[in-house]
């Protein structure tokens, strides 16, 4: 038992937490805008792909990062492009965004580095004191400058949008956007500066996942895109919550790994790996009734 | 009425030529000069009898994973789980098809496998429906959640349960194995088409005229088209929904009979994989009709063949990007194509219903446009 209550323990769960607040926090952004995001899986993926590709190419961690993040705004423009403006059915721009990442990013592992199931190595930020001993483990994930860019999202998000001008015009446009339109508030402008914060957020874990990883692996993301939109809606669309739950998911996921090789000798075995998608599907349908939700999420000002 | 008709037309055009000019673009992007590259993808496809036939085949579980989303869509219902609900059907279905005996005939072996692969893809289904159906909870989430635990609970039933060393079921009997095409069209010898393709054209057009014309089918979508009119009228609107899920999720396992039954005579890990993510681009530009949906169906088998014939000069990887890529554009193209409808005869696609509450479009037009 030793080894659930400690340091190790810990940093694991932080580390583990970080690519799933990213995500949450992104989904929050979009849909306290107004607008449905289940895409975020893909921009994770193409986050990590990108911010490798980049690294590996010019041996700077931070250029990929930087990378990662235009990219994640990238897509997540193009979604709100395709949904406010062309007036695509979010669910189906988000789809579209999902398959097309997982397919890039396989084509650009093909293209690149002639693979089809991962990339070559890459040297990540290394800060931190080496040591396998829990402490060092986990000051070495605090000292990650990735996880100190999501901690400052996840505690940014709720002053930005709580007491600024531009997060009350974000929360009017998803709330109820014809009203938003009434005063004067610009809601397509709005929603799409909200998904390109929030596209760069959730790159953000897309780049943690593949530097934690040293490495980009198809499909990396394994769903954690659509854990963290589960996180979005528990936490009834606020990001401090959300971010609790991500922490709750990260804590479970390492809890798993810990006692991996105990259950892997009984008849469970490698079901065990299903515990964070159990966990979400148990979470959903024991929590109370869409509590939260932005009142205009998937509407629009005009037609 | 022909005007009409172009107008349905256009989006597909234009989205199939969008296609063909990125795939040339993703083709120049490899240094491959595009007419060739677009040479060996026909050759490889429509330009030989074989290569028609893997069309064919290629295009079959897609028939039925487009029928499966187009089902659920039709109630409003995202089902993007048709990948777990056929991968747990076929294992479920490939090891009845392994333990009938051999003497059974086809008559009686084929549906007993084929029911018991749809009653494992309902189930499967049954857990985004129920959740849905009654605690709201969004399909979208759920399903991908049962997508991957379905992904975990394969390996493990071979390795655990079934203690097998190989991630394969035994051979299907004989009785349960769909003949294949060349049987009837000899010039399609060698390739992999079996009488699951025009099983599931006819699954398509029985599907899609019973949604049109049955009770059941016309009350699912009209659930879709108005949830709270359908509530008013008594009509229990989270039983139909559960039901369009189920319905969709037994379609979708269907896609056995072209996998397992037609092509391997046994289920192997990762066959039939894809199949249920093409479905959506199936039925996106199927456009709700069954003629379209076949169409679609065939396009997209087309692509994935074109892929194969293609992969050693341009990632086969293109194909799904291209996939993905006509998703939008259709959408796009049909939103383009209805507004500019709309303002050439400057009035709604219907009679204008009473203006106190936003126009109703039915869940599946508006996700479709």
């Amino acid at each position: 038992m030793s080894s659930i209550f400690s340091l190790t323990m810990l940093a694991e769960s932080i580390r583990i937490a970080v690519p799933y607040t990213c995500a949450a926090i992104g989904g929050v952004w979009a849909e306290r805008a107004g607008v449905i995001q289940i895409g975020l899986e893909g921009i994770l993926l193409t986050g990590a792909f990108t911010a490798v590709a980049v690294t590996h190419a010019t041996n700077s961690p931070t250029l990929g990062l930087v990378a990662a993040i235009a990219a994640g705004v990238a897509l997540s423009l193009g979604h709100g492009q395709l949904t406010e403006r062309a007036r695509v059915h979010a669910v189906i721009s988000g789809i579209a965004l999902n398959l097309f990442a997982l397919a890039a990013t396989r084509m650009g592992l093909r293209a690149l580095y002639d693979s089809a199931s991962n990339s070559p190595g890459i040297e990540a930020y290394r800060f931190g004191p080496t040591g396998a001993t829990g402490g060092a483990m986990l000051l070495r994930v605090l000292a990650d400058p990735v996880f100190f860019l999501a901690l400052a999202a996840v505690a940014a998000t709720p002053f930005l949008l709580q007491r600024t001008r531009f997060g009350l015009r974000v929360r009017a446009a998803g709330e109820n956007p014809v009203a938003a339109a009434s005063v004067g508030i610009a809601v397509t402008r709005v929603r799409l500066t909200a998904l390109a914060v929030s596209g760069a957020i959730c790159a953000l874990g897309g780049a943690h996942l593949a530097y934690d990883q040293q490495r980009f692996e198809s499909g990396m993301s394994a769903g954690r895109g659509f854990i963290a939109l589960a996180a979005v809606v528990v936490s009834g669309w606020r990001a401090g919550r959300a971010a609790l739950a991500c922490l709750a998911f990260g804590t479970l996921e390492a809890l798993q790994i810990v006692l991996q090789d105990e259950v892997r000798k009984t008849a469970i075995g490698d079901l065990i790996q299903t515990l964070p998608y159990v966990a979400t599907l148990l979470v959903l349908a024991l929590a109370p009734r869409r509590a939260g939700a932005p009142e205009g999420l998937g509407k629009h000002a005009a037609d | 009425m022909n005007d009409k008709r172009v107008r349905a037309l256009l989006p597909i055009v234009l989205a199939i030529a969008g296609g063909i000019l990125i795939f040339n673009l993703i083709a120049f992007a490899f240094g491959e000069a595009p007419a060739s590259a677009l040479r060996l993808a026909f050759e490889g496809t429509w330009g030989t009898p074989y290569g028609l036939g893997q069309v064919l085949f290629k295009a079959t579980p897609l028939l039925f994973t487009g029928l499966a989303f187009e089902v659920a869509l039709r109630a409003g219902l995202f089902n993007i789980g048709a990948e777990g609900q056929l991968a747990l059907a076929s294992l479920v279905g490939g090891l009845v098809a392994s333990k009938l005996p051999a003497s059974l005939p086809m008559p009686i072996a084929l549906p007993i496998v084929l029911a018991t692969a749809a009653a494992v893809g309902a189930l499967v289904a049954f857990i985004p429906a129920i959740l849905r159906a009654r605690r709201g909870v969004h399909e979208i989430i759920t399903a991908i959640m049962v997508n991957r635990i379905v992904d975990a609970i394969l390996p493990w039933t071979f390795t655990t349960v079934l203690g097998s060393n190989s991630l394969r079921t035994a051979d299907i009997a004989p009785g349960a194995a769909l003949p294949r095409l060349d049987r009837v069209v000899p010039s399609f010898a060698g390739s992999a088409a079996s009488f699951a393709f025009p099983l599931a054209v006819v699954s398509v057009f029985v599907g899609m005229a019973l949604l049109e014309r049955s009770r059941l089918g016309r009350e699912i979508r009209w659930v879709g088209f108005r949830a709270e009119a359908c509530r008013a009228e008594g009509i229990d609107v989270e039983r139909r929904l559960l039901l369009a899920m189920l319905l969709s999720g037994a379609i979708a396992a269907l896609a056995v009979s072209s996998t397992a039954l037609g092509y391997k005579g046994y289920y192997e890990l990762g066959l039939g994989a894809g199949a249920g993510w093409s479905g959506i681009a199936v039925a996106m530009l199927g456009r709700g009709k069954a003629v379209g949906i076949v169409l679609a169906a065939i396009f997209l088998g087309t692509l994935e063949q074109a892929g194969l014939a293609v992969n050693a000069r341009v990632p086969k990887e293109a194909m799904d990007v291209l996939e993905a890529t006509l998703i939008v554009l259709v959408a796009v193209a049909s939103r383009v194509a209805a507004k500019g409808s709309r303002a050439a005869t400057n009035e709604g696609p219907e009679p204008e219903p009473p203006r106190d509450k936003p126009a109703p479009t039915p869940a599946s037009e508006e996700a479709r446009s």
